[in-house]
């Protein structure tokens, strides 16, 4: 771990020029994923911008759906009773995620932002393209059990770990993000994670001192009758080998709008418009949810280890859409 | 003096096992309890390690110029400055005088070979700095390709003539089981395979040196043997023993890789040596995946015969496994499979391959874990074979005496703990078909297994000096893994001295006390309480002594051998109400205190007199008693299995064990939960990832490397046999350290056999070895 300093920001614009301005800085909110990769040798900044005391709070109903504070911590968003009960599957991937320790540090713009949990990235003493561009991908021929089937390249499978993104990737949320200058701008949650391609080095669209600010999530009868569902090693505290992350709009027997989501496989939280234009209009039987499933992962490339998961994710997301067309 | 044993001694109900609190509870839970890291000696620096990135090849450079500018830095040690131990365990003849678990120590050359190696080791006068200089090191090397396991197609199997450090034969041979295979009438061949496990205690191994004067040390170490590890560093450092003190007050978990002295450990003191200061080093937790051993990646294949009624008639047992470049280590498997059941026949055999990794340890249970999974699955398919109960199969192979010497047993109650446990269980409820219990969408299986452990031979000293205002001290250098020494050793020493528990400061931990033997082996409870025993007799003998000679005490001219001593009440056994208070007796005679020592033997040593193994690596002497001594057990398992979701879920547990006094209901129960809880955890998660090219670790942290947490696990049934065994030691204890997680993954196994159908041999059972199970 390198020294740094460490600057407490109270506006914005002040945190946001700090980075912009002072080359090896970075913004700190809960700093879960980032004091553990700095202890690790993986981020090295020398000067960490203290967020915290930015007014990116509050999490309510806005006319057209949800905003949450990108300052929010996860534990305080996931026991929202709005959160709860209006958007079920966002309240239940934040509370299946990480431990309650770590849910009550970690904010929900760097949740949005954590880093992959591939033990190449994670180790220097490997080569890896995200790390260190050019350098190789020992995962591909390597221990790959945990990496991604969907969205991988030849230089990078690192699997995205999150469990929120997964969910708000599924309700169409968007990211108003701040730069230096007090810029806004709004960025679908679709479009803000990249696929790896030849830049692993590249994980989202956020420009140097820009930060998140807040998620809107529009409201919507699929939000409301929707779940998350994770696959772990371990009953808690275990990063997904497979997660779904879906939501139904049922009418009698036909599904009139649904959403679909897959974490644990993807090199990006893994949004399925295929399935989901297999559900829409077609009714809600497990034929159907199989259909869906089998399009989700219509693309993915497993490798040796991770083969299990084309199976796996088909059944967790069967299973989800079984569960929730099921709920009242 | 004979050797009573306790329980002929004690007349009156006792605090010795009664579920008493830990004495050190509060200490602990309120952070007075000063673990090995936490000394804030006078001019403390510290020492951080940078490791090697690669597993194989040599060291180019080591560019120290940017790290030794840091301000604070005071040292940093490489193999071209280190000064060199009077000995290392580099050879054969320096590693066994040093009892090191590794024929290597790093910063003795430049050639690497293993991944995680030391190249180095930085002092500075903080932590933070000495952490950041070790990132400034630019370390050159000239790599070539490591061999990461045995099944590399480039690793070169051998057999060993002996394996687990010389303790065990690599070829093992009872009756002509090859013969008795070839013509049984029912035969199973099965293949296992373990993934690599690490211990990770909750404290990560740490080292605080400091050189009291030049040829003075005090370590002060996170360690499960203070004297161990001080004739470990006495050797290597060229110093009489009694010049090395080793304290360990408090200990945050060892199962194991706690059991020896490592390199760390030696390098920190030189570094002390170096600087004229006191040196910290802490284990990070990566680093403790490459410091403290683990269990090897193993694959055992079983062969059975059996008779159509289901008798053993031969077993067949090999195992492959992976070892370091110098030494022939393997867990002993095959021990507890030539034990457990009655056959006539045994063969067993070992292999090795070489690869790039340090030598594997010790691991909780080493050998009887693994191997038990072997067996204890085989004994399942069998009895699904021959469609017969597996509790029945195992009372039909049921053995009365030791099948490897055939020795009778000093005790064995598993019987009773089949018996009991079934009952807890309900298994008279279970549905002996396979995959054919449900609950909703889940698969609901029940599994058993049986456990069994070894009485180690061992021996130790302990010391009691008991004062007239009725408090006593006693001592012992043992140490407290956090499993209840102190507070078991203060209930046997509150009955032997007939003073409450309150009146008694037992102190551990530290090699200015009388020796005891490691914590490991599960010998800690037996010897320890026996050496707190007897050192009690030989106050009483004292005061006995004053007593009979003492014209005014009622026992005056009385026969030694006629007195007794019942709660701290000399008397006279014939006419017990002749006699007189140790406290009033003391006062007359103008005595402050009164101090004795004893020495307790456990298991062979006990019985025949020989001396035992007080500091030896893992306590392992072979029993060559009169009697065969173990302890046993039972295992009941129920999980759920999502068989979509591959996903297993232990749901109810119930564990039965026979092994000799219980010394405490409560920490021994704990004792068990915590010891299953870690076999779930090699059974359905636990595994180390090594990249097959690098031989390199890829998931070395808690977040990846997975344990159970609280949602894993079910309440948990403990009950003990109640078991008197007068062969043992003084005390009738047999530990159970180990046993508690002997067969637990085989019971796991089982379970998930019955409810799915589905033979799972490769631990451990993760989600993606059960899909594509669906009801049979």
């Amino acid at each position: 771990m390198e020294n740094f300093t460490y600057l407490q920001a109270s506006q914005a614009k002040e945190a946001t020029a700090a980075v912009r301005d002072h080359k090896g800085a970075a913004f700190i909110a809960g700093g879960t994923t980032l004091l553990d990769l700095m202890k690790l040798n993986v981020e090295n900044h020398n000067q960490l911008v203290d967020i915290n005391m930015l007014a990116f709070k509050g999490v309510e109903q806005t006319a057209d759906g949800l905003r949450i504070g990108a300052l929010e911590r996860m534990s305080d968003v996931g026991e929202n009773p709005l959160v709860m009960q209006q958007y079920p599957v966002i309240s239940q991937s934040l509370l299946q995620a990480a431990s309650p320790q770590l849910r009550n540090m970690a904010s929900i713009g760097g949740n949005l932002l954590q880093r992959t949990r591939c033990g190449y990235f994670r180790d220097t003493a490997f080569p890896c393209n995200k790390r260190q561009p050019g350098s190789g991908c020992p995962a591909q021929e390597g221990e790959n059990r945990n990496l991604a089937i969907l969205g991988g390249s030849k230089a990078c499978i690192a699997t995205y770990p999150g469990d929120l993104a997964v969910a708000l990737v599924a309700l169409d949320a968007v990211v108003l993000l701040e730069n230096a200058k007090g810029k806004q701008r709004r960025v679908p949650l679709l479009d803000f994670h990249l696929v790896p391609g030849n830049t692993p080095q590249r994980e989202t669209v956020i420009e140097p001192g820009e930060l998140i600010v807040s998620v809107t999530v529009p409201a919507a009868a699929h939000a409301r009758k929707s779940m998350y569902l994770k696959v772990r090693d371990r009953a808690s505290y275990a990063f997904a080998l497979v997660s779904a992350a879906v939501g139904l709009d049922v009418q009698g027997s036909q599904i009139r709008s649904a959403r679909v989501a897959l974490g644990g496989v993807g090199t990006k939280p893994w949004r399925s418009l295929t399935a989901e234009k297999i559900l829409t209009g077609a009714p809600a039987t497990e034929a159907t949810f199989r259909a869906a499933a089998a399009a989700a992962v219509r693309d993915a490339q497993p490798r040796e280890q991770n083969r299990f998961k084309l199976e796996l994710a088909q059944n967790t997301l069967v299973r989800a859409l079984t569960d929730v067309a099921a709920k009242a | 003096m004979n050797e009573p044993a306790f329980f002929e001694t004690t007349a009156g109900p006792g605090v010795v096992g009664q579920p008493l609190n830990r004495v050190d509870g509060r200490d602990k839970v309120t952070g007075k309890a000063k673990y090995s890291a936490e000394y804030a000696l006078p001019g403390l620096t510290y020492g951080v390690l940078k490791t090697s990135d690669i597993a194989k090849g040599r060291i180019k450079s080591i560019d120290t110029t940017a790290a030794a500018k840091e301000p604070g830095v005071l040292a940093i040690y490489t193999h071209l400055n280190l000064p060199k131990l009077a000995k290392t365990p580099n050879d054969p003849d320096g590693k066994k005088a040093i009892g090191a678990p590794m024929g290597f120590l790093p910063l003795t050359s430049d050639v690497i070979y293993y991944a995680g190696q030391p190249v180095a080791l930085v002092v500075a006068d903080t932590f933070e700095r000495a952490t950041h200089a070790a990132t400034l090191l630019r370390v050159t090397y000239t790599a070539e390709q490591p061999i990461a396991t045995y099944t590399d197609p480039k690793a070169q199997l051998f057999n060993p003539e002996k394996v687990q450090d010389g303790k065990a034969d690599g070829y093992t041979r009872r009756g002509d089981a090859r013969a008795a295979m070839a013509s049984a009438p029912v035969k199973l061949t099965a293949v296992y395979t373990h993934a690599i496990n690490h211990h990770n205690p909750m404290e990560p191994g740490s080292t605080t040196a400091v050189w009291e004067a030049p040829d003075r040390l005090t370590v002060y170490e996170s360690t499960q043997g203070v004297t161990r590890t001080q004739k470990s560093l006495a050797t290597m450092l060229g110093l009489p023993q009694d010049q090395v003190r080793v304290v360990t007050k408090y200990l945050g978990g060892g199962f194991g890789c706690k059991g020896s002295c490592w390199p760390h450990t030696v390098l920190t003191a030189q570094a002390a040596k170096g600087v004229g200061r006191p040196v910290k080093l802490v284990l990070t937790r990566r680093q403790q995946f490459t410091s403290m051993g683990h269990r090897e990646d193993q694959t055992q294949t079983l062969m059975l015969g059996a008779s159509q009624e289901g008798k053993l008639l031969s077993l067949i047992h090999e195992k492959t496994s992976t070892t370091s470049p110098w030494d022939n280590y393997a867990e002993a498997n095959s021990k507890i499979i030539n034990i457990l059941y009655d056959c006539p026949t045994f063969e067993s055999h070992y292999q090795l391959a070489r690869g790039n990794v340090m030598t594997s340890t010790f691991t909780r249970a080493p050998g009887e874990a693994p191997g038990s999974f072997a067996i204890e699955c085989l004994m399942d398919d069998l009895a699904y074979q021959l469609n017969i109960d597996p509790i029945e199969i195992r009372l039909r192979n049921y053995a009365e005496k030791d099948p490897s010497t055939g020795r009778p047993w000093s005790s064995k109650s598993l019987r009773q703990c089949y018996a009991r446990g079934a009952e807890l269980f309900g298994w008279s409820k279970r549905n002996p078909k396979a995959g054919a219990t449900r609950n909703g969408r889940l698969l609901v299986g029940m599994g058993m297994a049986t456990a069994s452990y070894p009485v180690h031979n061992s021996q130790g000293m302990a010391r009691v000096r008991l004062y007239a205002d009725g408090h006593a001290v006693v001592q012992a250098g043992a140490t407290d893994l956090g499993t209840g020494t102190y507070t078991v050793i203060t209930q046997v020493a509150a009955d032997s001295l007939g003073l409450p528990p309150e009146k008694i400061r037992f102190e551990l931990g530290d090699t200015k006390l009388p020796t005891a033997p490691n914590s490991g082996g599960s010998v800690a409870a037996g010897t320890v309480s026996s050496s707190v025993y007897m050192a009690a007799q030989d106050v009483w003998q004292r005061l006995t002594k004053v007593a009979i000679q003492d014209p005014k005490s009622p026992l005056f001219k009385a026969k030694p051998e006629d007195v007794s001593v019942e709660k701290g009440r000399l008397q006279l056994t014939k006419n017990t109400a002749k006699g007189e208070d140790f406290m009033a007796l003391m006062k007359r005679a103008g005595m402050d205190d009164v101090e004795g020592s004893g020495q307790g033997k456990y298991g062979a040593g006990y019985e025949t007199g020989r001396p035992g193994n007080p500091a030896g690596p893992n306590n392992n002497t072979e029993s060559t008693g009169e009697h065969s001594m173990h302890s046993f057990g039972a295992h009941f398992c129920e999980v759920q299995v999502d068989p979509d979701l591959g996903t297993v879920r232990v749901t109810r547990w119930v564990s039965v064990h026979g092994a000799g006094r219980i010394l405490n209901a409560k920490t021994a129960r704990s004792q068990i939960i915590g010891g299953s809880i870690f076999g779930i955890g090699a059974a359905l998660m636990e595994a180390t990832l090594r990249d097959p090219h690098y031989a390199r670790y890829t998931n070395s942290d808690l977040g990846d490397y997975h344990i159970p947490v609280n949602a894993d696990i079910p309440e948990m049934t403990v009950e003990f046999i109640d078991e008197h065994d007068p062969f043992i030691n003084a005390m009738g204890v047999k530990g159970i350290g180990e046993i508690s997680m002997v067969g637990v993954s085989a019971a796991v196994a089982n379970a998930v056999f019955h409810a799915t159908g589905k033979r799972v041999r490769d631990l451990p059972i993760t989600p993606d070895k059960i899909l594509g199970t669906k009801s049979v």
